[in-house]
């Protein structure tokens, strides 16, 4: 295939890609935009394979079917709960190919380039690996995390500031003497320094950051895309790798201001130190059984259903969902307030919804439906807290205070359905347990629901 | 100790302030239930209910008042019943203590402690024994069906092939708990329903039970102590009797509710008002037993003005309904029952120290303890300071100032990033640049295109870009074909593993978009 003709096949897959980030602006678009990503994608390798610059067939035909059938064992058999732990798994696979890319293309690398393109060439080789080894061990990291296989704290070394503004020094004076050609090494041991600087960074970040987190390594993915197309001169690669960073970036974005935290602050890990003690609470959580809860349920003409990272834990969507046509079935109008950080990734409880059937109209955003607390006769709160806690917007000294929070305890009555009197993830204290008009719904989410479906028709 | 009701011996009375139900929860609480042998009858609980719940059930009234320790009751006991108790007893029942200072004494001669049900406070933490309310919510209820009873005519408009028919249009006058549950049924029923009352911060209330609430032009806040309106001035009464007077050649049932605790009711609905209504209209009177809102009511009978126009003057609207009002009126009790026996041990605590307690309880250890003390708690918050609102001048202001601020905060950035790209230039070649401009084309594209992303699809979206970043596979399919064999491993493995991201991503997208339904 001619040059000309690979230009225009990848002028094609770069409109489809965005068509396809496009189309993602509502439910029903989106699941026809995935198919333009999806042409977009074959017409690029397709077009690349059939150009002249190619060889090696031989390697290119196995290796894709391998990982075809990897990626589809590995799509189809994934719980909807651990989707958060596979895209942080499949963002390390990008990083580490523009890892190997960057090195081969040091090794190997283009063919008639001036002294100034050669040492840009440089510049960007170096650049290209940095990102993509710091995405590949932080995805890994972010993954363990995810996955619970690494504790969720955050990792707080002492000097940690200290340690990765040396590390990272230490990897600008690498490149430097790798621009004046020094030798092979100087990449190699940068890229070291760049895994250890991802892990790192990843493993001072606490749980309730992970959204941020995995977002954030979004959008590195993007840039080590962008950078290797710089590096091989493909414009597809840079505009594709643009539009990923910045998509990440953007939700990173959306994430901290949701959380009201600063994005630096929450990429140098650890929460920001307050001011002061707590506010004290006074009053006493009481509990209730699925008796009461049932009771209030039906009495109620307006529910609204407050998931969190609770739920997904205890895989209590499908009671929720029941629960939800089962109420809506009497005529009660039955809504869910997602949080925009709910969950460990940008619209969990979104999809976990979804998978439960729970029809998407009925699913709000916080600023959709915070003022409609007050007319709400009862709030179920499964596994939330700390988007649920008042403390955010009364206790200056809370360590989420300043966050935007949903304003449950406006409703008449609230259910808190909670394993046990514990701290949210931020560790703060919430002194919605200890309203009047809350009542504690212990247990594991699931068994919590299951006991109270018997006592719903 | 022994909680127990006797028979109501007050002609009419059929509640009663034990029920099967509340013993049960009594019991809970430590006490042994008696009952007076028929006591249930006129609720309709037989004395063999009461036998299933674990009352012991004693056959007159003698034998009552030596069993039991603590007599809950309905109506207040008469002076001969009093004299009949022995010493020593606890009494909860409603006692009207203001009207009735010698059942007071004669309480207090017998040594009895005794709440009075309807001095408990109208505090939140009260709510739950507020039997006033209760009975309230039920004459409300009831004065609806017994008007549509005397009616001739449907509550709700129809057009029928019969004719049209108008919707009945039924004023309530007096939004307390019996008004707001008369609009609810009444509303519920069909009607036009209409609601008066002095105190203006009810309107908000009158109209969430749908009624429309009948303004009245005239600054007077009526609203007195403990949640109930205050009298009020004559300039204000005429301008209300003027209104009423309007309302009363339209509507076709007037309900009244108008009573202030411990006062006669006002005259509302004058005779001249009853006199200019349609004939056939019908007017209820709630406060028929402390003499009536309206000038012909006749207590306990229905009358007919010389129009035509029906005035029902019970006073006997819960006994009315005595099952339901004995399950909530021993209810209340049972909550009352409660607060005195922290312990749950069956002995009862007489906290004085307790606001609720002390309120309502009118003689205790030898003392008369009527009036009691105000409360420390007011019944209601005030309502908060209204904050400042901005003139939509100010707001005007602050929006230009934001303009203006992000206007310079976006020269700012463009005239740094102009100069930046004017260093890169400089020095950058040519081919470098036009990889340049694509690339921060891209990424404006991309966040144009991002922003208009719905919150719910974050996670797909997320799963899509991660697919598509698997674009790097392209630079591994061009670096395959290298003569170096370590260059064609590295590369192969990346083909490989940019694959899996490929195909993973897509299809766990495509996955999770399938799950998305409407309703």
């Amino acid at each position: 295939m001619s040059t000309g003709l690979v230009t225009a096949s990848y002028i094609a897959a770069s409109v489809l890609f965005i068509l396809s980030l496009g189309g993602l602006s509502n439910q029903e678009k989106a699941k026809r935009a995935v198919w333009f990503g999806i042409v977009g994608m074959a017409i690029a390798v397709l077009a690349t394979v059939a150009s002249d610059k190619v060889s090696g067939l031989g390697w290119i035909i196995p290796m894709i079917a391998i990982g075809a059938v990897a990626g589809a064992i590995v799509a189809q058999r994934v719980e909807m709960t651990g989707m958060p732990q596979l895209v942080a798994a499949l963002h390390c696979f990008v990083g580490l190919a523009a890892v190997f890319i960057g090195i081969n293309s040091e090794i190997d690398p283009p063919q008639g380039l001036s002294d100034v393109e050669k040492s840009i060439h440089s510049v960007e080789v170096f650049i290209g690996v940095f990102i993509g080894a710091i995405t590949f061990t932080g995805s890994i990291v972010a993954y363990g995390k995810l996955a619970g296989s690494i504790d969720g704290k955050a990792l707080t070394l002492p000097g940690r500031h200290m340690i990765n503004l040396g590390m990272l020094v230490a990897s600008l004076i690498l490149g430097l003497m790798f621009f004046s050609h020094v030798g092979i090494w100087t990449l190699l041991l940068m890229t070291v320094i760049a895994f250890v600087i991802g892990a790192h960074l990843v493993m001072a970040i606490g749980g309730a950051d992970m959204p941020v987190v995995v977002s954030m390594l979004n959008s590195y993915s993007g840039w080590a895309a962008a950078a290797t197309g710089f590096m091989l001169g493909n414009d597809l690669l840079i505009v594709t790798g643009a539009l990923v960073g910045s998509s990440g970036a953007i939700l990173s974005y959306i994430m901290c201001k949701a959380m009201n935290r600063n994005f630096v602050s929450v990429i140098l890990g650890g929460f920001g130190g307050t001011s002061g003690p707590a506010m004290e609470i006074d009053g006493e959580q009481i509990a209730i059984d699925a008796g009461g809860v049932a009771v209030a349920l039906e009495d109620a003409d307006s529910v609204i259903i407050v998931p969190g990272y609770g739920m997904a834990v205890a895989q209590a969507q499908a009671s929720v969902s029941e629960l939800t046509r089962r109420l809506r079935a009497k005529g009660k109008n039955v809504r869910f307030a997602i949080h925009p950080v709910a969950g460990r990734l940008p619209g969990h409880m979104n999809v976990l919804l979804a998978e439960a059937k729970v029809p998407y109209d009925i699913v709000m955003e916080m600023d959709e439906i915070n003022e409609d607390f007050p007319e709400t006769d009862v709030v179920m709160v499964v596994g939330s807290n700390d988007t649920v806690n008042p403390g955010a917007q009364d206790d200056p000294n809370s360590p989420i205070a300043g966050m935007p929070v949903l304003e449950v305890w406006k409703a008449k009555q609230v259910f808190v359905s909670k394993r046990g009197s514990g701290a949210g993830y931020s560790g703060a204290e919430n002194p919605l347990f200890f309203k009047d008009n809350t009542r504690m719904f212990y247990g594991d989410a699931k068994a919590s629901l299951d006991a109270l479906l018997q006592q719903i028709s | 100790m022994k909680i127990g009701a006797p028979r109501e011996l007050f002609e009419g009375e059929c509640r009663v302030a034990l029920t099967p139900d509340s013993a049960v929860q009594l019991q809970k609480l430590g006490y042994d239930c008696v009952i007076e042998s028929g006591a249930g009858v006129g609720a309709r609980y037989s004395d063999d209910a009461y036998r299933e719940a674990g009352v012991e059930v004693v056959a007159d009234a003698a034998a009552f008042y030596a069993a039991t320790d603590i007599i809950a009751r309905v109506r207040a006991p008469s002076l001969d019943e009093v004299a009949a108790m022995p010493e020593g007893k606890k009494l909860i029942s409603f006692l009207a203590p203001a009207q009735e200072p010698e059942l007071l004494e004669a309480l207090k001669s017998k040594n009895t402690s005794a709440i009075a049900m309807e001095m408990v406070p109208r505090i939140s933490r009260a709510q739950k024994m507020d039997a006033l309310s209760s009975m309230a919510n039920i004459a409300g209820y009831r004065s609806v069906i017994e008007a549509g009873n005397n009616f001739g005519r449907f509550f709700t408009g129809q057009i029928t092939a019969a004719g049209k028919v108008p919707p009945a249009k039924v004023l309530v006058i007096g939004a307390g708990v019996a008004g707001l549950a008369a609009i609810g049924t009444a509303q519920s029923l069909g009607a036009i329903v209409r609601a008066f009352d002095v105190r203006p911060e009810v309107a908000e209330q009158i109209e969430s039970m749908g009624a429309s609430f009948v303004y009245l032009d005239f600054t007077e806040d009526g609203a007195g102590d403990g949640g109930y309106a205050a009298p009020s001035s004559p300039e204000f009464r005429e301008k209300q009797l003027e209104c009423f007077r309007e309302q009363a050649k339209e509507v076709d049932i007037v309900i009244t509710t108008a009573l202030i605790p411990g006062r006669d009711a006002p005259k509302l609905w004058l005779e001249d008002m009853v006199l200019s209504m349609k004939p056939g209209s019908v007017v209820v009177d709630l406060a028929a037993e402390r003499g009536g809102n309206c000038d012909l009511t006749v207590m306990d009978e229905i009358v007919e003005s010389a129009n035509g126009v029906r005035i029902i003057g019970y006073t006997d609207f819960p006994s009315r309904m005595a099952t339901q009002a004995s399950n909530l009126y021993s209810t209340n009790i049972r909550h009352m029952m409660t607060d005195l026996t922290p312990e749950k041990d069956g002995q009862p605590m007489w906290n004085m120290e307790d606001d609720v307690i002390r309120t309502a309880t009118v003689t205790h250890e030898g003392e008369v303890t009527f009036p009691p003390p105000p409360l420390k708690v007011a019944a209601q918050a005030k309502p908060a300071a209204k904050t400042v609102e901005k003139t939509p001048e100010e707001i005007k202001a602050e929006e230009v100032a934001a303009m203006k601020k992000a206007g310079q905060q976006q020269t700012a950035l463009l005239v740094g990033g102009g100069l930046l790209m004017l260093l890169i230039g400089a020095y950058a070649p040519a081919s470098f640049m036009q990889h340049f401009i694509v690339f921060v084309l891209a990424c404006f594209i991309g966040f144009q295109v991002i922003w208009n992303v719905s919150h719910a699809l974050h996670t797909p979206l997320m799963a899509v870009t991660n697919a598509i970043s698997g674009i790097v596979i392209l630079g591994a399919l061009l670096q395959v074909g290298s003569s170096s064999g370590l260059v064609t491993f590295l590369a192969a493995i990346s083909v490989l593993i940019a694959s899996i991201n490929i195909v993973g991503g897509f299809m766990v997208t495509r996955r999770m978009l399938a799950m998305f339904q409407k309703s």
